[in-house]
């Protein structure tokens, strides 16, 4: 599905702070599968994380998307790839404040115009089914946690993505919402999506919902089994 | 085309509930803003108006006005020059004006004395010395006549805003002060119109006698003389030759009096100046505000907003709409609050700075006319550097590339 | 957003707004460019005191002689009693002493 080949990446080129994040890394990703990508922070798990989902480009490598190489795509091809095929849940919700649950679920589809009623009730059909219906109308700033978290999920669902990546999304929740988490990803694989997901939290990686686990140190691929 | 409709809803749509969140700042903003267009809409729609209405009545002005200076000042006009100006080639009728202004302690306001003017015949007499002559009542009856109501001695035809003043009315009575300390009591005739206030607000008209004796002005002077020319293309030439003829007069042309008028108000000039430059520079300071960059938090937002698959373009146009919203609103209310300002409301407003020391303040119901180059430059000065404002700093935020976005999010 | 009860879209709202005071503007120039001639009777006694009583100024400045008659004000006005006595009277400031028409 994805295909990394030899790629390199390279923050402040030239300058004496110039570090290299990812060292020349060869990954393939199945399809309709969990893969992990563990290691500690400042591994580079991260910076793979974006580039795998087109946010940012390698110094150097291939990246390919479903055998079409996107590595030097221009800017707007890449956006729209990303904004089809790609969910992101970030580690903290990230929602944006002062204005509604239903809208900051909607926001991602904003740029893409289409019938506003649909979107709504797409937006709030999605809320129910991770129990939020009741808060669809509330402001951001009066969920708790758990329930901020389903709602970023929900804003990363909106606009139908087949791969979904999510950057150590239990990094601020408790056991029990990790394990509801864990949950919903496994109803993602049953809906027949991909999912990669970074984490150094046990919970995540040693779920039998996961399918992969691979490792990662100082920018490289480690052979170590997981 | 409808899809790019549809976006720049939805765009609008998250727009409008972003400036929401801060309902009282924003509301501020607005407010402020339309203040800013309200100012200088009402101050456009005014002197342009005046301009106009001068421009169109002062037309009838007499066509020569004659003075008399005396060590720089206007003096009273000897009876004897009117002679002299009327055997000049190309006047065609010579008239008296007796005026002067007088001043009322009880509500310390001036007023502007009138009397019929009159015109100068030469008599056919021995004596070489012309007399401004009452001869022939019938020649001169009209004048005595306005609108029905005779003007005798003894009597006042007064301005409205007079009237307003002093709160008195038709047959009422106002005393005088005159020059030898003596009372004179005058029954009002009739009242102007409130209509005709911007030329007769101030006036009070007598006839000569009462004027004379009001004043103490002996009947060899009269206040100045106007002309009427044969040609009007030659009203310049002729006010040289009066000048020539009688050293120390002073000619004003109509032109000179409509080019006072032209100038009066404009751009340059005095209270524009004034009231733009403050108007102005609030909204560059509210401007650069803006512009001045952006908080933690909005490029917070941005960062997001990239994250979740806004682009560059779309983040710009939110921050075009953000602008847009506020300076068209702003734009409108306060033009349409200024019309009603200066055109229904007789320009309330302007008062403390019009009027100034004095307590007598025309009803300026002006004739409503509208530049539409000035509204046009209006809009240009006031929306289009607030719209530009408010992306500017939104420049260097929206290109964040959402790498960078995901990271400092994932703080 | 919520308006009188009904479901209303920011958007729609906005335009709503707009299109409102863009319909009040016009209608305010319209009533502009009729006025000029309901006005003309107006216009009409105006012009017909001035020619009557050869008036030669609006009555703006009623402060003093030079400014209540500006076009007739005296050639050193600016100097009356101390060069910027001009501004003794507030109207003076807004008003310019008048050029004289290059003779």
């Amino acid at each position: 599905m994805i295909e990394l080949h030899n790629v390199k990446k390279v923050f402040n080129a030239g300058n004496p702070s110039e570090f290299s994040a990812i060292n020349g890394v060869n990954l393939h990703i199945e399809e309709n599968k969990v893969t992990v990508l563990k290691g500690p922070s400042g591994s580079g798990k991260t910076t793979l994380l974006s580039i795998v989902g087109c946010m940012s480009r390698p110094s150097a490598g291939r990246v390919k998307l479903k055998d079409r190489e996107i590595t030097s795509l221009p800017e707007r091809f890449l956006t729209d790839i990303r904004r089809s095929t790609f969910g992101f849940i970030f580690q903290q919700p990230n929602l944006i404040k002062g204005i509604s649950v239903l809208e900051n679920v909607m926001l991602p589809a904003y740029p893409l115009g289409g019938s506003r009623l649909h979107l709504k009730n797409k937006a709030l059909h999605s809320l129910a089914e991770l129990n939020l219906t009741n808060k669809a109308t509330s402001k951001v700033e009066w969920l708790s946690g758990g329930e901020a978290q389903r709602v970023s999920i929900v804003r990363a669902l909106i606009n139908d993505p087949s791969i979904i990546i999510a950057d150590e999304p239990t990094a601020h929740l408790d056991t029990k919402l990790s394990y509801r988490f864990m949950e919903i990803i496994e109803k993602f694989k049953a809906d027949g999506k991909t999912v990669i997901i970074t984490s150094h939290d046990p919970l995540v990686y040693d779920s039998t919902i996961v399918d992969r686990v691979v490792n990662f140190r100082d920018g490289q691929i480690e052979d170590k089994p997981a | 085309m409808n899809h790019w409709l549809q976006k720049q809803r939805y765009i609008i749509d998250f727009t409008i509930s972003s400036l929401l969140r801060r309902k009282v700042k924003n509301l501020g903003l607005l407010a402020l803003y339309s203040l800013i267009v309200f100012i200088l809409a009402s101050t456009m729609f005014f002197t342009y108006s005046i301009k106009k209405e001068a421009a169109l009545i002062l037309q009838s002005s007499p066509e020569i006005v004659v003075q008399k200076i005396v060590a720089g000042r206007h003096d009273l006009l000897p009876v004897s020059y009117l002679d002299g100006i009327k055997k000049i080639r190309g006047v065609a009728k010579v008239e008296s004006r007796l005026w002067g202004y007088y001043y009322d302690s009880l509500v310390k306001a001036n007023y502007t004395v009138l009397t019929p003017p009159h015109e100068v015949t030469e008599t056919p007499t021995e004596s070489k010395k012309p007399v401004v002559t009452r001869e022939a009542e019938a020649e001169i009856k009209p004048l005595f006549d306005w609108h029905g109501t005779k003007l005798e001695s003894g009597n006042l035809i007064i301005g409205n805003g007079v009237a307003r003043m002093r709160e008195l009315g038709k047959d009422d009575y106002m005393p005088f002060r005159a020059h030898d300390g003596t009372i004179l009591n005058f029954k009002i005739a009739d009242v102007l119109s409130a209509e005709s206030e911007l030329v007769s607000s101030d006036l009070l008209m007598m006839t000569e006698d009462d004027f004379r004796k009001l004043f103490g002005i002996e009947p060899q002077f009269v206040t100045d003389a106007t002309v009427v020319v044969k040609n009007p293309s030659e009203m310049g030439m002729i006010a040289l030759k009066i000048k020539e003829r009688l050293i120390d007069s002073r000619p004003i042309i109509r032109d000179e009096i409509l080019r006072t008028y032209d100038s009066i108000f404009n751009w340059r000039g005095g209270m524009m100046i004034v009231i733009f430059s403050a108007a102005v520079l609030a909204f560059v300071i509210f401007a650069w505000d803006k512009a001045s960059g952006l908080s933690a938090g909005e490029r917070h937002e941005i960062g997001i907003l990239k994250a979740i698959g806004w682009e560059t373009g779309d983040v710009i146009e939110m921050k075009f709409w953000e602008g847009a919203i506020i300076s068209l609103t702003a734009f409108f209310s306060g033009v349409i609050f200024a019309y009603i300002h200066v055109f229904f409301a007789g320009s309330p407003v302007f008062e403390p700075a019009l009027k100034g020391w004095s307590s007598l303040y025309p009803n300026f119901k002006l004739t409503p006319f509208v530049n539409i180059e000035q509204l046009t430059t209006l809009f240009f000065l006031t929306v289009v550097p607030y719209t530009v404002a408010t992306i500017v700093p939104i420049w260097r935020a929206a290109t964040i590339d959402p790498d960078t976005a995901m990271r400092n999010t994932g703080e | 957003m919520k308006f009188i009860g009904l479901e209303i879209r920011n958007s729609s709202l906005f335009f709503l707004c707009l299109l409102t005071q863009v319909v009040v503007l016009a209608l305010l120039l319209f009533h502009a460019n009729v006025s000029e001639n309901t006005q003309q009777g107006n216009l009409a006694e105006k012009a017909d005191l001035v020619k009557t009583w050869q008036l030669t100024d609006l009555c703006l400045f009623t402060e003093a002689r030079y400014t209540r008659h500006l076009s007739q004000a005296d050639l050193n006005t600016t100097f009356q009693d101390h060069p910027f006595s001009f501004e003794h009277f507030p109207s003076g400031s807004f008003t310019q002493p008048y050029t004289e028409l290059g003779q």
